[in-house]
């Protein structure tokens, strides 16, 4: 541990935090490698946004080691500050002055000269698309506009270490994507990145380390990849919409998985052609047809619900509901 | 650098953001204004009369001298309900959670918030200064010094009354209840000697009257500008600033210091 904490732009250890007798975290560990993303994964009131205000230095811990950026949390909160920035879950922007106002509040703060602060603010304000909107009061944005100026405001200093807490919620799916790539640019340039989300595919897409947390404690951790190795094999699903051909079919079959409500069987499969081929082949010989089949090869959503219990997962964007596959 | 120099540039960094918002949005602090400049004409047009005889002066524009400090002083009350208000708006926007997090003075966003309110308050006054002679208030004989000392006197009690403001605002979970709060601050006039003397009350009121915060820097404001006895009232105005500025600044500064929710 010691040989690598050098490394590593943010660790916990036992972290714990309580309000009252509820408590929010129990115990977490945390370990992100500078330049790397990641993703600490969960589900409303899992306890995502209290690790941010924990690790960003805005509320204290009840226990636990913290480093950030190589300082130590309870020692030297200010050179932590010095090294990171925070985009919240809500947007700290003041509302009453105008975009561009906030972007030179920020390089005022930072102690960046006159004409520096204007070059910056007018970069950032070029590169997240807002110099149009730059002399309006940032309380007349729109959502995504807001999160763009905040992440914006966030980027003036320069920070190493970027906390983006639920960068997405709220936003629709176009914002959601240009928001993606701004945060893979951010990375590509060496910002170790600390995001929270309740996407999975958020998750799937941007980070290189993901921990689901759930009741304070992180239910599993590893790489996208590793995740969904947690969780059964992939499955083809077949519809019918005449019982009697559902009943004959579930018979024949034998080897597999009923739904006799929603009149549907689970073939076990990882998915490939090869596979599909035989299962074609089999249903073919069996003399059986279904009227949909469907391909399902496990992604994050299986691994969450598998993990937390699924009943508290909001609803996920449409996107994810599709299969990755549809064959007719 | 240094952190003096830190704090320093922090804070006229947020003072301007602060000064930008009351530039950006005048109505709160002009709102608050008419308070005093109402009650000024309605005491000196409808009632003025009556309040001269009761005071044992000939007519109107007696009366006028002896109501016009006290204006000035309910001025400052009435104004620092403006940054009790923006403190509290303050202090429920993502903003400040991102001043937080970052490496600059923690004490600049309050110092921002009560050196914004001490110009409000200075600007009002004068504002409504600017009316009282208007309407035909003079100062009989104050010489240079004593504008001077008047003129530090209400900044005194401008930024004693502006950081009690501030620990209200920040003890205030909305905006509304931050003007419930600190609502007294102007009410507090009333019953001091801003409109009768203090010794035409009804006795068991008058150490009320007498000693509360208003009556003293009101009775010093009349002295310095129209030559009454001041006596001892200076330094129990001065007293009253100084224990209320550091009341209100230790108050406000611990409530900032607390974990947010």
């Amino acid at each position: 541990m010691t040989t690598t904490t050098h490394e590593l732009a943010i660790s916990a250890t036992g972290l714990r935090k309580a309000y009252g007798d509820k408590t929010v975290l129990d115990g977490i560990d945390l370990a992100v490698p500078a330049g790397t993303v990641f993703s600490l994964l969960g589900p409303n009131g899992a306890g995502k946004t209290t690790a941010v205000k924990i690790l960003s230095t805005l509320v204290t811990a009840d226990a636990g080691e913290l480093r950030v950026g190589g300082h130590d949390l309870a020692v030297d909160a200010q050179a932590v500050r010095a090294a990171i920035g925070v985009t919240g879950q809500f947007s700290a922007v003041d509302g009453l002055i105008t975009g561009e106002e906030n972007m030179l509040l920020m390089a005022d703060l930072h102690h960046l000269s006159k004409q520096e602060g204007r070059r910056v603010a007018a970069e950032l304000l070029e590169r997240f698309d807002l110099s149009d909107a730059a002399k309006k009061p940032a309380s007349t944005y729109s959502g995504g506009m807001k999160r763009r100026l905040d992440l914006a405001m966030t980027l003036v200093g320069d920070p190493r270490i970027i906390f983006l807490d639920e960068p997405t919620t709220g936003l629709d799916p176009r914002s959601r994507h240009n928001m993606w790539g701004i945060i893979r640019e951010l990375v590509s340039g060496g910002t170790t990145v600390f995001l929270t989300t309740q996407y999975l595919d958020e998750a799937d897409e941007l980070a290189d380390h993901i921990a689901v947390l759930n009741d304070g404690t992180i239910a599993a951790e590893g790489s996208a990849e590793e995740l969904k190795r947690l969780v059964p094999g992939g499955h083809v699903r077949l519809r019918f919409t005449d019982p009697d051909a559902y009943r004959s079919a579930a018979t024949a079959l034998r080897e597999v998985t009923r739904d006799d409500e929603a009149l549907s069987l689970q073939i076990p499969s990882g998915g490939s052609q090869r596979e599909l081929r035989s299962i074609l082949d089999w249903l073919d010989a069996a003399d059986i047809e279904a009227d949909e089949l469907t391909v399902h090869t496990p992604d994050l959503d299986d691994v969450f619900f598998a993990l937390t219990g699924g009943a508290k997962v909001p609803h996920q964007p449409s996107e994810t509901d599709q299969p990755k596959e549809n064959v007719r | 650098m240094s952190s003096l120099s830190l704090a320093v540039r922090d804070s006229s960094t947020m003072l301007r953001r602060n000064l930008l918002h009351a530039r950006r949005y005048p109505s709160l602090t002009l709102n608050l204004l008419l308070t005093p400049i109402m009650l000024l004409l309605l005491f000196v047009y409808i009632f003025g009369d009556v309040m001269s005889t009761g005071i044992g002066g000939a007519d109107r524009s007696d009366y006028i001298a002896y109501l016009v400090p006290g204006i000035l002083m309910m001025t400052i009350g009435g104004t620092v309900i403006g940054a009790a208000v923006s403190v509290a708006t303050d202090m429920n926007e993502g903003i400040i959670a991102r001043f937080r997090t970052m490496a600059i003075h923690r004490g600049s966003v309050l110092v921002g918030h009560v050196v914004g309110s001490v110009i409000q308050c200075v600007a009002s006054v004068i504002l409504v200064g600017a009316v009282a002679v208007a309407i035909g208030f003079r100062s009989t004989d104050a010489t240079p010094l004593e504008w001077l000392a008047a003129f530090g006197l209400l900044a005194l009690f401008s930024l004693a009354f502006t950081w009690i403001a501030v620990g209200m605002g920040m003890a205030s979970p909305s905006a509304e209840a931050a003007a419930n709060s600190a609502q007294p601050l102007i009410l507090l006039p009333l019953i001091s000697s801003a409109f009768i003397p203090a010794d035409t009350m009804p006795g068991w009121f008058q150490p009320i009257a007498e000693y509360q915060p208003f009556t003293p820097a009101i009775e010093t404001l009349r002295g310095l500008l129209l030559g009454t006895e001041i006596g001892n009232n200076w330094w129990i105005a001065i007293a009253w600033c100084v224990g209320l500025t550091v009341l209100g600044y230790r108050w406000s500064t611990a409530s900032f210091n607390r974990d947010p929710k």
